[in-house]
């Protein structure tokens, strides 16, 4: 009797071991945001692995990125956050990334697909471990109103032409048909990096931490301030906000008030959309200089968080959207650049995109190949967004008036300085 | 007359004086101006994504007039085109190549027509981009996030009038040691935008273990100071011999708080009510901050989810936004007497 | 005791009343014991119990938080993770040539912020009392459709501070509908937010238009309640109508003036939302206030220096804290405690 007890009790327990896994059910949540329809797509490839993987439940919190960038670090911070974010601080939140590489079934294949911007991911001083994807890669570089320039009756200068080429042409065409904005760039200093480093810019001394202000770069500041006083940039776009305020010149270049606009590869989705085929929009090298003709890459990562609760789950999530097909289908319906090596080489078909769109994205992913090593350094490094907040915030002032040249060079130094110091404590 | 005397309530006679005229002018201007923009808000939410980006804006929400041309899969847009003999027709666009677009009138399909950019005009219809209102509807979980703007709002109303009036009836009805610190104390909190504590509040919420749950967002700003001083203000006009005849008719304290006073200062505390409405449904920042999980969120955030990095899509931000607007509008109608009157009686002293 | 409020006191009670009535039976019991254990002498501090925890969970710790943060540096979130740096924090936020030129500190935006917010709230408070007042002596005047002009001018104030800031931004925008009339009118387009004085002009103008109906309500309900008698009587007198004005109605009016302006006062220095959204603190730093600074100093990409927010954060709410006493002082003397 005693013994049928125990037996009974035994396989009960037994069962419910046996039973426990398949009916449990892991949860991972993902943070996101989106800048068209990304969001619709990632939830479509979502909801097909679910179905083949009854056991997770993933769940998409859609937020706008002001809390990305915001609010989410805090939460990261105290513990709180999700399993999985969509960030573009790649630098900033490595200290919280998980490393997924003993819960990935190939690492080797995400070595090679996603090697270089690997490192972009990882805290400082790592140099192993795998904390994520890039949902994209994205690559600063101009657009250009060729319809203006047709109207115009100028010719556009050739790839190899120089930023001091296309400001006087650009300003040329504006002045003859009216435009408002011959050249416009978005208020930020990850664009504005871009232009420094084609001018020559080192950005890093020989021990590795900034040192902002060289030749290269009071050559593209300088530039800028002349520009703005000359009435090639209107003063509305950088002018007209403070601090590191990021300002873009979507609009004004959807309705055909700019003759080149700086911005980048993220555009070309949102501009077939709405710009459709209004006037040709075309994509063109970056501009050269001295130091080549290069733009910064950048883009945004989905990286595991640390303190996620399941890692096996999150591996098995971050393993089927890092897979080939499944990036292929992303990429082609995102319009985005593929941050896969393994994509970018044998090229991603666009068919929801107008003809137009298709000879940008094909341009941007030619310009993946010339941007220079030193952009890829700068982009991954950890403080970047400290050096980038600064330059725009200050050479902002100088546009507007409120301070000199001179004086936003001292200030870029010292905050950079300041800021950097602050944090190391 | 004089500007002063028309300002010092004299009465006119029965007939319409110039400051009569005055001051009605003066009052419709104020409406248009008041009025105006939010007019202007909801005629912009119909309009089209590539319809709002448009420099100037247009006045009623309007989009191209399309023709469906047999041969063409897609409808074609319309345009009024200028002739070479200086006649206008209305053709529709094939395509556009450079400078010169390929322009079709559709009774004859297979003549194609070229046409200088310039010597077209659109031509336009006013349409009304309903799909700015369903779309997004469809694309999140509205009714689960009107539904717990909804629960946070009716909640820490109900919470914010209760201790609120408990305060304010102990610091208007007694006096007692400590009261005037405590006065000064909860005063000088008034001044504090929580902008400013929001990471200690933020480690506070974590300690009481309160993340991600609704709760989080009631609590915090439950104990609003303004509506301890307002409140305090009308009771401290509420006449005493009333609460003396309860003490002496044996009337606990807590009667003497719940049927006396507080049905006396009904009309503030519709007043405190209607604005703890108010600031509850339009919080932003603060539920922002300490809801990540998406089943909790609010109307308000869930609407921003429509603010990427890089671009904004403004034609759904406008739609939710009127959407977010007439809650408050219909709440308002409802209890905008006693707005007034509760304001008439907490100015006072 | 006014006729009202002998109403509502002997007027029947709502249904939801009912409810309450239950509620208020249900709980009498204990509270009754509570008063006999503290004695009626104690009972306020029951009544003020439940509002002082929240104050002091949500209001005083977090201050005191806050206080303990910005005598730390680093760049954690938790304060026990930070390091102590004592004052530092104020050092930098102090560290000026001249207090008056925000240039010469080396926490300059910190100091242009403070030179804007006083600016901004001083005449913005100002011009929005004196609006208020001239629009609530208007509506006081035997007019018709009173109800409906006072809705009108209270509706912008349920408006949340982005939806009037975005409203504004495209009615101003270099080919928005303030432009397209000057232009018509044989204008030439103004770009707005490039001028420091214009965008400063803006946002105050912004700020007026979306609080103004609150106050103008306080100050007619003050205006309504002055005893018609007063007025016959100085007319009787023939008394001219600015006498009337100054000597009858705003003495009588002040109670309300004082409340008006304080709370003008206390929005005025919180305004953070609106402006950041109409012109991002610009042009430069021309519009930038101190919320903002702290605001940004705190999560903006990266930065998350919270030992310096707080710090800031710390003399601001000192500063405002006096500021509160001043005004208060003003008003008990003025309205004779």
């Amino acid at each position: 009797m005693q013994l049928g007890r125990v037996l009974a009790a035994a396989l009960i327990i037994c069962g419910m071991g046996l039973a426990g896994p398949v009916f449990a059910e892991s949860t991972v949540r993902i943070a996101w945001y989106s800048d068209g329809n990304e969001g619709e797509v990632l939830l479509d490839l979502l909801k097909r692995f679910e179905a083949k993987n009854a056991d997770i439940k993933v769940v998409v919190d859609q937020m706008p990125y002001k809390a990305i960038g915001e609010t989410l670090p805090v939460q990261i911070a105290s513990g709180q956050g999700p399993d999985i974010a969509r960030v573009t601080d790649l630098g900033g939140l490595a200290r919280y990334t998980l490393d997924l590489r003993p819960y990935l079934k190939d690492p080797a294949y995400w070595e090679k697909n996603f090697g270089p911007f690997l490192a972009w991911m990882r805290p400082e001083g790592d140099t192993q471990s795998i904390p994520g994807l890039m949902t994209q890669l994205t690559v600063t570089g101009p657009y250009v109103n060729k319809t203006l320039f047709e109207q115009a009756g100028i010719a556009m200068p050739g790839p190899q032409a120089t930023w001091d080429d296309w400001a006087k042409a650009t300003k040329t065409v504006a002045d003859k048909v009216g435009a408002p904005f011959p050249i416009a760039i978005d208020r930020s200093g990850h664009r504005v990096f871009g232009m420094v480093i084609s001018q020559g810019g080192k950005v890093f001394d020989d021990k590795g931490e900034p040192a902002v202000t060289d030749a290269g770069f009071k050559a593209t500041a300088q530039r800028l301030y002349d520009w703005h006083k000359g009435g090639m940039m209107g003063k509305e776009l950088w002018g007209s906000v403070s601090g590191a305020t990021y300002r873009a010149a979507n609009d004004e270049f959807k309705n055909g008030q700019v003759v080149l606009y700086l911005s980048g590869s993220w555009q070309i989705a949102q501009f077939d959309k709405t710009i459709g085929n209004a006037f040709d929009w075309i994509a063109v090298p970056n501009p050269c200089g001295p130091g080549g003709c290069t733009g910064m890459p950048g883009g945004s990562g989905l990286i595991a968080i640390k303190t996620a609760k399941d890692p096996k789950a999150v591996g098995r999530v971050m393993d089927y959207l890092a897979d080939e097909d499944v990036l292929r289908e992303f990429y082609s319906r995102t319009l985005f650049v593929p941050g896969h090596l393994g994509l970018s080489a044998k090229g991603v078909d666009y068919p929801t995109a107008s003809p137009l769109a298709k000879e940008a994205l094909g341009i941007f992913s030619k310009g993946v190949g010339s941007v220079a090593p030193l952009a890829f350094r700068l982009q991954g490094y950890p403080y970047n967004r400290l050096v980038f907040n600064a330059v725009i915030s200050r050479i902002g002032q100088a546009v507007s008036g409120e301070t000199s040249l001179e004086e936003a060079y001292k200030r870029i130094d010292a905050d950079v300085a300041q800021q950097i110091a602050e944090r190391k404590k | 007359m004089s500007v002063t005397s028309a300002l010092a309530l004299r009465r006119g006679r029965g007939r319409l004086h110039w400051t009569d005229l005055a001051s009605y002018a003066y009052l419709l201007f104020g409406v248009v101006l008041m009025f105006g923009p939010v007019l202007w808000l909801t005629l912009s939410s119909f309009k089209t994504q590539a319809a709002l980006l448009e420099f100037p804006p247009s006045l009623l929400p309007t989009s191209q007039r399309e023709i469906s041309v047999p041969g063409f899969d897609k409808p074609l847009p319309q345009f009024n085109v200028t002739m070479d003999d200086g006649s206008t027709r209305v053709l529709a666009q094939a395509r556009r190549i450079g400078l010169q677009a390929q322009m079709i009138d559709p009774a004859e399909p297979t003549r194609i027509i070229r046409v200088a950019l310039d010597k077209r005009i659109p031509l336009r219809e006013t349409a009304f981009a309903w799909s700015n209102y369903t779309e997004p509807l469809k694309q999140f979980d509205f009714m689960r996030y009107l539904g717990n703007s909804v629960f946070v709002t009716v909640v820490a109303t109900l919470i914010t009038l209760l201790i609120n009036s408990m305060a304010a009836y102990a610091l208007s009805i007694y006096e007692f040691p400590g009261r005037n610190a405590t006065m000064l104390g909860i005063i000088g909190t008034l001044m504090i935008p929580i902008t400013i504590i929001l990471v200690p509040v933020y480690l506070v919420v974590t300690w009481l273990g309160l993340v991600n749950n609704l709760w989080a967002v009631i609590l915090p700003g439950a104990a609003t100071p303004t509506g301890v001083f307002l409140l305090r203000q009308y009771m401290l006009t509420l006449p005493r011999d009333l609460i003396e005849a309860a003490r002496m008719d044996k009337a606990s304290e807590w009667q003497i708080y719940a049927r006396i006073v507080l049905p006396l200062s009904l009309p503030a505390l519709a007043v405190l009510a209607i604005f703890s409405v108010m600031w509850r449904w339009n919080e932003f920042l603060w539920p922002l901050a300490v809801l990540s999980k998406s089943e909790s969120y609010t109307l308000q955030i869930g609407l921003n989810a429509f603010q990427g990095e890089l671009q904004t899509q403004w034609n759904y931000l406008l739609a939710m936004t009127v959407i977010t607007l007439l809650p408050i509008t219909v709440v308002f109608m409802f209890l905008q007497r006693f707005i007034v009157a509760g304001i008439a009686n907490t100015g006072v002293k | 005791m006014t006729v009202d409020m002998q109403r509502a006191a002997t007027a029947r009670p709502m249904a939801g009343f009912d409810i309450w009535g239950v509620v208020v039976r249900v709980s009498d019991g204990p509270m009754r014991a509570l008063q006999r254990v503290l004695g009626e002498r104690r009972m306020p501090y029951v009544f003020l119990l439940p509002n002082l925890v929240f104050f002091t969970l949500f209001v005083f710790v977090p201050l005191g938080l806050n206080f303990w943060y910005s005598l730390t540096g680093g760049a954690a979130l938790f304060p026990s993770q930070r390091p102590n740096v004592g004052l530092q924090q104020y050092g930098f936020l102090f560290d000026c040539g001249s207090m008056l030129d925000a240039s010469s500190c080396r926490e300059d935006h910190f100091w242009r912020g403070v030179h804007n917010t006083l600016f901004f709230v001083v005449i913005q408070v100002s011009l929005m009392v004196l609006f208020s007042l001239v629009t609530a002596l208007v509506l006081n005047r035997p007019i018709r459709g009173r109800g409906f002009f006072r809705a009108v001018y209270f509706f912008p104030v349920l408006l949340s501070p982005v939806v009037v800031a975005l409203i504004w931004k495209w009615i101003l925008q270099r080919d928005g509908v303030l432009n397209a009339a000057i232009t018509t009118l044989g204008g030439q387009k103004i770009i707005f937010f490039v001028d420091p004085g214009w965008a400063m002009f803006w946002a105050i103008f912004v700020s007026i238009w979306a609080h103004m109906g609150f106050y103008t309500l306080i100050l007619l309900a003050g205006l309504q309640a002055i005893p018609r008698d007063l007025y016959e009587a100085a007319a009787m007198d023939g008394t001219r109508p600015m006498r009337v004005l100054l000597r009858i109605t705003l003495p009588l009016l002040w109670p309300n003036m004082i409340v008006v302006i304080v709370l003008a006062l206390i929005r005025g220095v919180q305004t953070f939302d609106e402006v950041f959204v109409l012109t991002g603190g610009g042009p430069g730093t021309a519009t930038l206030m101190v919320v903002q600074y702290i605001y940004e100093t705190a999560f903006a990409n990266q930065a998350q220096n919270f030992g310096l927010a707080a710090a800031a954060s710390v003399v601001l709410g000192v500063v405002l804290f006096v500021l509160t006493l001043i005004q208060l002082g003003f008003s008990r003397r003025r309205a004779g405690a």
